[in-house]
């Protein structure tokens, strides 16, 4: 694999630029894989990348049904974080964190990861006390957090409406300094580019319609490419995880729901790290690019479209409007939507089934992007031992029926609440 | 018609709640509360006119294509 660096910019620019190797192949499938991964999002292939580089396993085919970051990969707002209250969901991110850190470096591809930090606001005593105790939480598992009081809030945000007679005012907030974003098809790209120069095939195009199971064992999966033998399989579709649970005669605790986001023009550099403002249903951020990236809750119902409607994305802004009076002035350049695997408690399960050889790695409601390299990491780990790592155990597919959830946000199942 | 933001979601219709005074499974539970099959297509679901009647009801809506085909009152079957 030819290696990225300023030399081998310069050296291409000789040639025009005509001379980079492709950055991944496009093989036709093998008759049979040790593994096969369906779905060549971030998760699907951040797993592969970790299947053959920590457990060297590289007979391995990532099938996708359309192009590899056409999914919500390639559709979220990039904010990376690890600022959870529960054990479980902490450690898992922050061991992400650390992933975070070096990818770049890693991948030999520039994520642009960018940690400027994340300001949770709060609007009254009830809710600091609870950032107060959320980021107790968050340091007792090594997560940096600074309960910031209202001036302090002021010095990173002085354009939002510091106003008393608002319906929201700002009492202060939570922060997690070492939070931020990332280029996400970099994401994508840098895993792809990666897992193919270790031998793991990447099939685009190619649809996975069935399952093979013998004696409650999985043998391989159908698809619009014809049969491929798989001695182990590994789900990673995101928004499609109850499509595909119907083919193997699993109801799972998902629901499938449509999540926008929009960006305004871009403008020169104004808001340092990303902000969010749960109690006007609305975050925000700014891209390298200098655009404003927004977004807020889910549409609301059950949805399979990958876009939305627009009331949602009126009410988004209605909310970004409050908290920041100088977005009136923007223009917005473009929405967009794409579907959630919603769990029935907010946290993902990356765990075993119940057929042998099938794992099911899903539930990432709107925070997958940021576990993208845990993840895959930890499913690439519970592939390759036939059991889950420490950091995945309790993002277990049992803990609904046990009673162990991870609600984070303490509002049971209604998951389209948001 | 009616503005989209009176109504608000309910969620599946489908689900039944096990009887009462009856023997409840573990598995029986956690499919009433927990597991959902989320259909592509046609599902039958719960909405309430909440800035409305305040009435709830069912729908049967596509999922992909927003298509409402048939509502009705939540002591008539769709
Ligand atoms: C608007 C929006 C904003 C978001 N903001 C954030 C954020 O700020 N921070 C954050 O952490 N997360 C965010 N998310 C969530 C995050 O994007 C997802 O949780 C995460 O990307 C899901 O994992 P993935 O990348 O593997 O999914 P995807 O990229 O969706 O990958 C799944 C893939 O499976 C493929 N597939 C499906 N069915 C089949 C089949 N039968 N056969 C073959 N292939 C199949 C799909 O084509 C798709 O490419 C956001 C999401 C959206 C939509």
């Amino acid at each position: 694999m030819q290696k990225y660096s300023v030399f081998s910019l310069i050296k291409n620019a000789f040639s025009d630029h005509m001379n980079w190797e492709v950055a991944w192949k496009d093989p036709t499938p093998k008759k049979e894989y040790d593994v096969i991964i369906i779905g060549g999002g971030g998760h699907g292939l951040a797993t592969a990348y970790y299947l053959a580089k920590e457990h060297k396993i590289t007979n391995v085919a990532i099938i996708e049904k359309g192009w590899i970051g056409g999914g919500n990969v390639g559709r979220n707002t990039t904010i990376i974080r690890s600022n959870f209250m529960y054990d479980a969901n902490g450690r898992f991110n922050e061991f992400g964190m650390e992933l975070w850190r070096n990818l770049s470096q890693e991948l030999n591809f520039n994520v642009m990861f960018s940690p400027r930090g994340i300001i949770n606001l709060a609007h009254s005593d009830a809710q600091m006390n609870a950032y107060a105790r959320r980021g107790n939480s968050m340091r007792l598992n090594g997560i940096d957090a600074v309960l910031l009081g209202r001036e302090e809030v002021k010095k990173y945000i002085p354009m939002a409406d510091f106003s008393d007679d608002v319906r929201f005012p700002i009492f202060g907030g939570l922060m997690q300094p070492s939070a931020g974003t990332a280029r996400h098809d970099a994401v994508a790209w840098g895993y792809a580019r990666q897992a193919d120069s270790m031998g793991v095939d990447i099939i685009q195009h190619c649809e996975v319609e069935g399952f093979n199971i013998t004696n409650g064992k999985i043998t391989g999966v159908r698809t619009s490419k014809g049969e491929i033998k798989a001695k182990k399989v590994g789900l990673c579709v995101a928004g499609s995880t109850n499509i595909l649970a119907e083919k193997l005669n699993m109801t799972l605790p998902i629901e499938t729901h449509c999540l926008q986001a929009c960006v305004s023009e871009p403008v020169k550099p104004l808001l340092d790290g990303v902000v969010t403002f749960g109690a006007g249903h609305f975050y925000i951020s700014q891209s390298d690019k200098g655009e404003m990236v927004m977004g807020g809750d889910l549409d609301g119902y059950n949805s399979y479209a990958q876009r939305g409607n627009l009331p949602t994305i009126q009410h988004v802004l209605t909310g970004g409007l409050a908290l920041f009076p100088f977005l009136s002035r923007l223009k917005m350049l473009r929405t967009w939507g794409g579907i959630m695997d919603m769990s029935m408690d907010g946290s993902p399960i990356i765990d075993k089934t119940h057929i042998d050889g099938l794992y099911l790695n899903c539930g990432w409601c709107y925070g997958g992007f940021k576990s993208t390299p845990v993840s895959g990491w930890t499913f690439a780990h519970t592939i390759a031992q036939d059991r889950p790592h420490e950091l995945n155990s309790e993002l277990s597919l049992n803990r609904f029926s046990t009673g162990h959830l991870l609600d984070e946000k303490g509002i049971g199942t209604k998951t389209w609440i948001g | 018609m009616r503005s989209q933001n009176e109504f608000s979601y309910g969620g599946d219709a489908s689900v039944k709640r096990p009887e009462l005074n009856q023997e409840v499974s573990d598995k029986e539970w956690d499919n009433f509360v927990y597991n959902r099959k989320s259909l592509r297509g046609k599902h039958l679901e719960l909405w309430h006119h909440v800035s409305g009647c305040r009435q709830w009801f069912k729908v049967q809506r596509d999922t992909t294509t927003h298509e409402i085909f048939k509502t009705a009152k939540m002591n008539e079957e769709i």
